[in-house]
């Protein structure tokens, strides 16, 4: 691969971490459409408790960081390595399964 | 638009459940045929930044926000099949990470964001850019009426599940109105984003933008 794909590929990382680690500080609190209809609407209530609302990092903070914008930067910045090895781990997988197909469809 | 536990019941979240598998079984099928070694870390990074945008909540109206669903995106950027993979990966990560998003609703988070919301507006980007010019404006108007649109069409997919399966007794009509007229509002706010983020890229490398009509595009680029 050429040297001007990583680069463009290490910029949008880098864009991708500022936003995750550091504007999702300033974004809106408010709630948002579907939270906002349900409450209007009357039927928030049925909503359940997360199943994993306990885990470490539920709802974009770092259980322990105790400031709001250091905490949800920090979980963000978690959520864009995850999300990355994640996509590529699969993306691979279908491929290595893409060519096990057109090898068997050669043979 | 993240869909908790309990707004819809059980059997119709099985339901949107099992198609959803069904459709991502098809778009690995599809995905598989044209991955190549430039195409896997590219939509990595579309599925990271697509997590990232999703983090920031932006006003819409008193009291309300949305954030960026990213489907359009993802599918102009990488191709429809490997796009709604795309949203797939960013919906499990933030399902099991970050308890956004009930697990019992997966299955109707992926139906409505990732399936119906990616390949809806991509066959509505498809379908403006056809009458459009195949040049730069008319890529990226083609991009931000369809990532706008693609709101809406999720909202009303979960309108359909509350129709089938909802809880907490709202009437149907109201909850209809409410979900179409909020979602319109934030998909202003996906087509501008979508497609300033497709421009930029389109002004830096526009061969990896997948989607773009290829030969004009790119002379231009």
């Amino acid at each position: 691969m050429d040297r001007r794909l990583w680069l463009f590929l290490g910029i949008g990382l880098l864009v991708a971490l500022l936003v995750a680690g550091v504007l999702s500080g300033f974004a809106s609190g408010e709630p948002d459409g579907l939270e906002r209809v349900s409450v209007d609407e009357g039927f928030d209530e049925a909503a359940a408790d997360h199943a994993l609302a306990n885990s470490p990092l539920a709802d974009y903070a770092v259980e322990g960081v105790e400031d709001d914008r250091l905490s949800t930067g920090l979980a963000g910045v978690i959520g864009v390595v995850a999300t990355l090895a994640l996509s590529v781990s699969l993306f691979y997988g279908i491929r290595l399964y893409g060519k096990a197909r057109r090898g068997k469809e050669a043979a | 638009m993240h869909i908790p536990d309990g707004f819809i019941n059980i059997p119709t979240s099985a339901g949107f459940g099992a198609a959803a598998l069904g459709g991502i079984w098809y778009s690995i099928r599809r995905a598989a045929q044209l991955l190549d070694d430039r195409r896997i870390p590219l939509a990595g990074l579309v599925a990271a930044f697509v997590f990232a945008a999703q983090m920031i909540n932006f006003p819409v109206a008193a009291g309300t926000s949305g954030h960026l669903l990213g489907g359009v995106l993802a599918a102009v950027l990488v191709g429809p099949w490997l796009g709604a993979l795309v949203l797939t990966v960013v919906l499990v990560v933030q399902g099991f990470f970050f308890a956004d998003g009930g697990l019992s609703a997966l299955g109707l988070n992926v139906f409505n964001m990732a399936l119906l919301g990616t390949l809806g507006g991509y066959l509505i980007y498809r379908g403006l850019l056809a009458l459009l010019p195949k040049n730069r404006t008319g890529t990226l108007i083609a991009t931000g009426v369809a990532a706008g649109l693609s709101v809406p069409i999720a909202a009303f997919a979960f309108v359909l599940e509350y129709a089938i399966g909802g809880e907490g007794g709202a009437g149907l009509g109201t909850v209809a109105a409410a979900m179409g007229g909020v979602h319109l509002l934030i998909g202003i706010g996906e087509g501008l984003i979508t497609a300033l983020v497709v421009g930029a890229v389109l002004s830096t490398r526009p061969d990896l933008v997948a989607a773009a009509p290829k030969v004009e595009v790119m002379a231009h680029g």
